[in-house]
């Protein structure tokens, strides 16, 4: 979408990322997606009369870990506080989160949107507990309550309104998955809520204006539906303020099957949540040392990779973007290069093209891919000692897919073994040569297309196996006379 | 300072309290003399004082992350107000 | 037998005098005969009093018994038992059967092998100073029938006083554990804010919460508080740091202990004949070698406003989760969630736990946050630095428990200001987090008067020896109310 002259739209977005935690940020109780309702709605997360909560390390560690990966300030000192509201999914009439002191702050996160870069700033992302479910087509004329998800961790990740379109907040969004699934604090899994995003619109007459009042569209679980809510929420807004009306400062609920955003009919907005630090807590400390500790404990970055990756391996900065998306792919990518000795530039060739490709058309991630890393080593490492030629691999490649085995099983059996044997296929060339004798003389005249008939009958009478480089060098010798 | 009747019931909303009607006005008064009590605390100098979080200074424990708890549903639903295929139910909840 | 110590108790059983369930059915014959006067227990236990002492007296045999092992004890009624009603004085949780063991329910039955008689009448969510606000009606104090045993551990005081159970859990969050020992001539210790698990313990102010103990003497009271304390991973405020025996030092001797009297504290405001058994009290302690000071914590006279919106903030934001949606009361009449919310908590909370959540909710919203909780963290912290002053030239602090002796009925009841100053001298210890307790220093007009000890922190050792010492030199704590 493009905004309209004049007007620029402002745009803050907070993500909800929940943490792979075995258990429940206060409770022993396990966090498995998918369980029967209420079954992991322990005596903590139901708020029974008199339980007290305990703080999960692992959260803490996965929180820091968030924070160095965004060059954030972690707190020496972080407290939680109480959030009270009234809701069903809410077990204790309040939500442990954090208010005056979040565990990260000022950090920020570098996008690229149609080759341009821009930082976008992070200004908080603070821990809390999960709510529960509130199903409303269970039941007639009730709503059921399942508290399983009630009390699983989670780091609230707050942008700055630094976000000007629905590509940028779309690039940000991505760059902010891939980066907390590369850590491993978050599964990434959307369709199940472990990544949920609010987007904050406002829009304003240019750069200079104030800003506008807000609209928060809360808990849109797919990358494309952040895109069509906020083009959805500036388009509106416009109109709203250009027919004379005002903006509301309100939640909205995004609607995937019309794209459109409405105001919440519950009245959020009156809320009044009485924030004060929980005295059933007490301040956490993060020291220098844990922090050392936890940053030792990182895998490489999603941006350090990349940079590596084209440094140590030579590859285009696209190459080297696409092959560090995914953790796994890289991994994947790195297990070939070693494992095959071969260039690390065919290498990448044959991962994102062949290998991408395939798993594309089959829907495959990396991890489901039937061809393993170092089996699509052992192929390319074929091509490069010369056993077989690119073309021939090919073929091989499709049989491997097709689960036939490794590569050079399949070689073996079909006999594709590249022939080297420079006086073979100059015999092969001879019989050529003799057999068409126009071509030849054509040639010889200065049609030097048919350099091309010759290449393809010498390939055919050694089914494809000879060297291309020999087969070419003795031809152009033999043609020229 | 005091409260009005009006004010008590917004209180109630935020607290989700219903308040018999007649009750309104006395707590009106009560809550006012109390709160005229505790303006006592205006008059005393804290600045630069920080606020007391626990009084022996300690600072959070955390927990191995471990699962320890079993499933225990029937017994914590057994006397719940209302459940139906292990949901708690409320009233239809209208977002 | 309900006369006897708990040490002698101890040694009866030990000695196969009598069995864990003959003493057992003698408390529960008690209360059968005694309590319609009292009303201190809502719920008897006597299947699970009688399996308990059955187990005990097998331990006992088996010569596996520890000191505590087959000697009754009473819960408030703020302790969650499983498999037992645990109403906490309310409506609310009128039908709550407590699917959990409280740490310290863990603690005192299945590992010290007491027996419990019954769950204990209270102020309902522990809010009050006099028994009156309990949905199960007041208890009274046997001393006079016409008047309250104080409050919140209004039932804990009178069940001991009378004799109905031998001693009994309380807990303290003003002075509910103090002021209730003093109204009915019991020895009560709150101990260090951390030293006794909360995990379990219905939650009115979580800062200020304290499990502790009334009982019949300052070494029944050591012996039970020795049981329930120690650290629990399942308190985050619990405290890392092994217990003192408080048992073996109740013999030291106390001269050249240094005792600090507040001058706010005996300002005026005092009833005459408190002051002069409080006065008796010091000569008394002098007498046996202790030396007094006035000394002078200045911020003491801010207690109750501080408390009034530090516990109300966290009373309002504890019993949010009170909504019946998933247990407690939830009204017949409620259509939709808001009437779901708003009927139940109308209907399920009492006058005085609504006017406390209103005005914790008040001074938490918006716009009013940092005039009164954030000032009142802030005089807190002057609190317990004039505390933690004081400590530097005395070992322990002596003051009043109350300002009077137990008031009648309804005589506060209308005028929450004047039944809050009830707590005008136990507050402080609360606040600042340091262990205190009452003991009973002689009568005026009849009625028990007691005098309180302040410790520094973890210093529960020596207040108890301090009030042993008092108790071998002093009868008062030997009397006991006509009729029971």
């Amino acid at each position: 979408m493009t905004i309209p002259a004049g007007w620029e739209a402002v745009i803050g977005l907070e993500v909800h990322c929940q943490l792979l935690t075995k258990t429940k940020i206060f409770s022993g109780a396990s966090t498995t997606y998918g369980a029967e309702p209420n079954t992991q709605a322990d005596a903590v997360t139901l708020g029974l009369p008199g339980v007290l909560p305990v703080l999960n390390r692992e959260a803490v560690t996965f929180a820091v870990k968030f924070g160095l990966s965004v060059d954030a300030k972690i707190a020496e000192t972080c407290v939680f506080a109480r959030k009270h509201y009234f809701y069903p999914d809410l077990p204790k009439g309040y939500q442990i989160s954090q208010y005056e002191l979040p565990i990260v702050e000022h950090g920020h996160l570098d996008i690229e949107v149609d080759g341009v870069s821009k930082r976008i700033g992070i200004t908080r992302a603070h821990l809390e507990e999960d709510a529960g479910k509130s199903l409303h087509e269970a039941f007639h004329g009730a709503t059921g309550i399942d508290l399983n998800r009630a009390g699983t961790p989670l780091i609230e990740i707050v942008s700055e309104p630094d976000i000007r379109n629905s590509a940028e907040a779309v690039a940000y969004l991505k760059k902010l998955h891939q980066l907390v699934v590369a850590l491993g604090v978050c599964d990434g899994n959307m369709q199940e809520g472990s990544f949920r995003c609010d987007a904050n619109v406002s829009v304003r007459r240019g750069p200079d204006a104030p800003f506008g009042t807000r609209t928060e569209t809360k808990n849109i679980n797919s990358f494309r539906y952040v895109q069509q809510a906020i083009d959805y929420e500036i388009e509106r807004q416009i109109e709203v303020i250009e027919s004379g009306g005002k903006i509301n400062q309100e939640t909205r609920l995004f609607n995937p099957d019309t794209g459109e955003t409405r105001a919440m009919r519950s009245k959020e907005n009156a809320n009044d949540y009485r924030y004060f630090p929980d005295p059933d807590l007490l301040p956490v400390v993060v020291t220098e040392a844990d922090k050392e500790r936890i940053r030792a404990s990182m895998p490489e970055l999603p941006a350090a990779k990349k940079a590596r990756f084209e440094s140590q391996y030579g590859l285009s900065a696209y190459d080297a973007n696409l092959l560090t998306s995914e953790t796994a792919l890289a991994d994947y990518y790195e297990t070939v290069v070693k494992a095959s000795g071969a260039e690390a530039k065919t290498c990448a060739n044959w991962v994102t093209g062949d290998l991408l490709a395939s798993l594309n058309k089959s829907g495959k991630s990396i991890e489901e891919s039937p061809i393993s890393a170092t089996q699509l080593a052992g192929l390319v490492a074929r091509i490069a000692d010369k056993t077989i030629s690119g073309k021939i691999a090919k073929d091989v490649f499709e049989a491997m897919l097709a689960g036939e085995g490794d590569a050079d099983a399949i070689i073996k059996a079909k006999g594709l073994v590249q022939i080297t044997d420079e006086g073979a296929i100059a015999s092969a060339i001879d019989a050529i040569i003799a057999a068409n004798p126009q071509q030849l003389a054509d040639y010889r005249a200065g049609k030097d297309k048919l350099f091309g008939f010759f290449v393809g009958q010498a390939m055919k009478a050694t089914q494809g196996k000879a060297n291309p480089e020999a087969l070419n060098r003795i031809l152009k010798e033999k043609l020229a006379g | 300072m005091s409260l009005t009747p009006e004010q008590v019931q917004q209180v109630a909303h935020l607290a989700r309290l219903e308040l018999k009607a007649e009750m309104v006005p006395t707590y009106a008064q009560q809550l006012s003399n109390i709160l005229a009590m505790v303006d006592q605390l205006t008059a005393a100098n804290t600045q630069g004082v920080s606020p007391m979080a626990h009084p022996l200074g300690l600072t959070q424990r955390l927990r191995p992350d471990v699962v320890t708890e079993p499933n225990r549903r029937e017994a914590y639903q057994a006397h719940a107000p209302a459940v139906e295929d292990g949901l708690f139910l409320v009233p239809k909840v209208i977002e | 037998m309900h006369t006897l110590s708990l040490n002698e108790l101890a040694a009866g059983l030990k000695a196969r005098k009598f069995s864990s369930r003959e003493l057992t059915q003698h408390y529960l014959g008690r209360i059968a005969e005694r309590d319609g006067a009292l009303n201190s227990y809502v719920t008897v236990t006597p299947e699970i009093a009688l399996a308990q002492a059955d187990a005990a007296d097998a331990r006992l045999a088996r010569g596996e018994a520890g000191l505590l092992t087959g000697i009754p004890l009473a819960q408030k009624d703020i302790f969650c038992t499983e498999g037992v009603r645990t109403a906490c004085g309310s409506k609310m949780l009128d039908k709550f059967i407590a699917p959990y063991d409280a740490t310290i329910v863990k603690k005192l039955h299945a590992e010290a092998g007491m027996v419990l008689l019954g769950k204990l009448n209270m102020d309902e969510f522990a809010m009050g100073s006099s028994n009156e606000t309990s949905w199960y009606g007041p208890v009274k104090n046997p001393w006079d029938l016409s008047r309250v045993p104080g409050g919140s551990s209004g039932g804990s005081v009178a069940c001991v006083a009378a004799g109905l159970a031998p001693v009994a859990t309380a807990t303290d969050t003003g002075g509910s554990i103090r002021q209730p020992a003093a109204f009915t001539n019991l020895t009560g210790i709150k101990p260090t804010y951390g030293r006794v698990s909360r995990y379990g313990m219905i939650a009115f102010a979580s800062s200020l919460d304290q499990a502790g103990v009334v009982a019949r003497s300052t070494e029944d009271a050591a012996l039970v508080l020795q049981a329930m304390s120690g650290f629990d991973a399942l308190d985050s405020t619990s405290i890392e740091r092994p217990v003192d025996d408080l048992v073996g030092g109740l013999g030291a001797s106390i001269k050249g202990l240094k005792i600090g009297l507040p001058k706010e504290y005996f300002a005026a405001g005092m009833a005459p004949g408190v002051r002069a058994r409080v006065e008796e009290a010091i000569a008394q302690l002098q007498a046996l070698g202790a030396e007094v000071r006035e000394i002078s914590l200045p911020n003491a006279p801010l207690s109750v406003p501080t408390y009034y919106v530090v516990a109300p903030a966290e009373a309002s934001s504890n019993l949010a989760r009170f909504d019946g949606v998933r247990y407690g009361h939830r009204s017949a009449e409620a259509r939709t969630l808001e009437e779901l919310y708003k009927k139940s908590r109308g209907e399920g909370f009492g006058a005085e736990v609504q006017r406390r959540i209103m005005i914790g909710t008040y001074v938490l919203s918006h716009g009013y946050y940092d005039a009164y909780y954030l000032q009142a963290q802030k005089v807190r912290k002057l609190i317990y630095e004039d505390f933690k002053r004081a400590y530097e030239t005395v070992d322990v602090i002596l003051a009043p428990t109350t300002t009077g002796t137990a008031f009648k009925f309804g005589e506060n009841s209308d005028d929450p200001v004047a039944m809050y100053l009830n707590d005008i001298y136990t507050i402080a210890a609360n606040l600042a987090g340091i262990p205190a307790m009452s003991l009973p220093c002689g009568f005026s007009e009849g009625l028990p008067v007691g005098f309180q000890l302040m410790g520094n922190y973890f210093d529960e050792g020596r207040l108890l020896n301090v009030a042993h010492q008092y108790q071998l030199a002093t009868d008062f704590h030997r009397a006991t109310p006509k009729g029971f």
